[in-house]
């Protein structure tokens, strides 16, 4: 019997989790969303990714963007070669869609904090 | 006259004011130094903030916002631009702006929510040059994220906070080498989570009980000699190594910045190094009221704006029904727990909800923590993950304390 060990990225109580990777039977966790995670770690692992872009503002230099939901992790530094090469223009407000299915995730990029001018 | 001023503009400050709107106040004014409101989570675009507030996991700036919109729904007045200078006894705040220059304001009421600094190279002593390249994370944080330019393209990492954990990952992201994360305590300080997803993510070594005992390099930095240290975290002969790197950063903890507190003589708890206060989070100076980091280093922004909220609430009831007196209980701490935040509670409160803060002195997978009165118990709280980076906290009603003993102290400690 297999089983790996992991830290569950769910809440910040950060819970440490065991999974049995023949029955996919998980321990450790103190909700649901622990179990599911621990099974995702060991198939696809998913991660919000953050960083910024370029934006034309009259006040900013930068603009903090994040991904919508988890990304495939194995993708994350293709990704981070695309976000690269992006630059945007104020106005612009959290939740805007900076780049639409970012490397073909189906996950879009989008901007987290308001900028007015 | 305004009804209350709220010094500093962050999570704290925007909560406090908030909540002393929603508790009844109408003459309110936050005044912050820099050119926007948010604090430092402008910097902070990593994500993670506010699971516990809004149930979702949102990054710095996004989370400020929601506060933003939220005061902005309402007639709160803000200064930006402006730094405090001084507070005086009648409550009157002292500050500069460049474009009124000297101003002064008076309030019923004040709320110190001016955060935290980050401990420099100064406040632990590493031999060796002084070249640049040696940032603390918290600066190259805002270099490459409210700037926009790189520190560095190899990089040792001097501490493990969360802020160091965080740029280990954010300039690995952006293509630098992050070549190790060096912590002197045999444990990190930072979230296990952090851990995980900013170190082993990218399989950036952690060196516990391991320290920078050297900087190379004359103009820019070429490198560090790492080395063990024993139990009583004096380095090692014979273990040194060497690494090549171009920056060092430092993530060796955060210091609530109370230099305006301590000016206006207000008390200062040492092990907290913020304000001694009362669980209405009103300090030792009559209407001045203390909340987030300023009062001491929380780890989760969640629980600054519900501290916040307390502040702003008890701030209200201040103005509008006057003072709670100064009868009160002392809160000792014994059996691991290193500190309290309220370090007072006023006596009568009835059923009214204390909420205290407490962290502890060591890792435990599970404790309980005890609330006792001339050591009977009153309240008994069970716990699991203890850690010292990790705050807990625990809620009772005022009149818990009056259900045995008969001293002026109740004590928190910690049972195994
Ligand atoms: C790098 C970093 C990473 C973090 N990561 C996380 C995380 O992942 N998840 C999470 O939940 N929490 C996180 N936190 C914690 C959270 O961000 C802080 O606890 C929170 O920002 C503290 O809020 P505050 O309002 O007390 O202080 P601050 O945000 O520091 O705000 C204080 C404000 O007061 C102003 N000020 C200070 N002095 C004066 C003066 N004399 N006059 C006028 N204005 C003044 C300052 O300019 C500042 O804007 C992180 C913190 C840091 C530093
Ligand atoms: S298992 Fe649940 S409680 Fe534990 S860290 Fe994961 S999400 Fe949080």
């Amino acid at each position: 019997m297999e089983t790996k060990k992991m830290t569950c990225l769910e809440c910040p109580r950060g819970c440490q989790l065991e999974i049995n990777v023949d029955t996919l039977e998980v321990t450790g966790n103190t909700c649901p969303r622990g179990e599911a995670f621990a099974k995702a770690e060991i198939t696809n692992p998913l991660r919000v990714l953050t960083t910024t872009v370029r934006i034309n503002s009259k006040t900013e230099v930068m603009l903090p963007v994040r991904t919508q939901t988890g990304m495939p992790k194995a993708k994350m530094f293709d990704a981070m070669e695309v976000i690269k090469g992006v630059r945007v223009n104020a106005p612009i407000f959290v939740g805007d869609v900076v780049v639409s299915d970012l490397c073909g995730t189906g996950v879009d990029l989008i901007a987290t904090k308001n900028v007015r001018e | 006259m305004y009804d209350l001023i709220v010094i500093g503009g962050g999570p704290a400050g925007l909560a406090a004011a908030y909540s002393a709107w929603e508790n009844g106040l109408r003459k309110i004014l936050i005044l912050e130094r820099d050119r926007e409101l948010g604090g430092i989570l402008n910097q902070c675009i990593h994500n993670g903030f506010g699971v516990k507030t809004f149930g979702e996991a949102l990054s710095g700036p996004e989370y400020a916002s929601r506060f933003e919109d939220m005061v902005a729904s309402t007639e709160i007045e803000a200064k930006t631009d402006t730094m405090v200078l001084d507070i005086s006894p009648d409550r009157t705040v002292h500050a500069i702006n460049p474009k009124d220059g000297y101003v002064s304001f008076q309030a019923k009421s004040v709320i110190l929510a001016m955060g935290c600094r980050e401990r420099t190279r100064g406040a632990i002593s590493i031999p060796g040059t002084r070249p640049s390249g040696v940032f603390s994370a918290g600066t190259a944080q805002r270099y490459m994220n409210i700037d926009g330019f790189m520190v560095g393209k190899r990089v040792v990492i001097l501490g493990s906070g969360d802020i160091g954990l965080i740029m280990a990952r954010r300039l690995t992201l952006e293509g630098a080498k992050v070549l190790a994360c060096v912590e002197v305590m045999p444990h990190s300080s930072g979230l296990r989570a952090n851990i995980a997803r900013c170190l082993n993510d990218f399989d950036i070594p952690l060196m516990l009980s391991h320290t920078v005992t050297d900087i190379h390099g004359d103009k820019r930095i070429t490198g560090v000699t790492v080395s063990a240290v024993d139990d009583h975290m004096v380095p090692i002969p014979g273990t040194e190594q060497e690494f090549e790197c171009d920056t060092l950063l430092l993530s060796v903890g955060l210091v609530p910045e109370n230099e305006l507190t301590k000016s206006a003589g207000i008390d200062l708890d040492p092990r907290t190094r913020g304000a001694v206060v009362y669980e209405n989070r009103e300090t030792t100076m009559d209407g001045v009221f203390a909340c987030g980091n300023v009062l001491h280093v929380h780890d989760l922004v969640d629980f600054v704006s519900e501290e916040a909220t307390f502040a702003g609430k008890a701030a209200a009831e201040y103005v509008l029904n006057g003072d709670k007196g100064e009868n009160y209980y002392s809160v000792k701490t014994s059996g691991g727990v290193t500190y309290t935040v309220p370090q007072r509670i006023h006596k009568g409160l009835g059923e009214e909800k204390i909420n205290l803060y407490l962290r502890v002195n060591r890792t435990l997978p599970k404790a309980e923590i005890v609330v006792k009165r001339d050591g009977e118990e009153l309240a008994r709280f069970r716990k699991t993950h203890l850690a010292p980076g990790e705050m807990q906290s625990v809620v009772f009603t005022g009149d818990l304390l009056e259900t045995a003993g008969s001293s002026d102290e109740i004590e928190v400690a910690l049972e195994v």
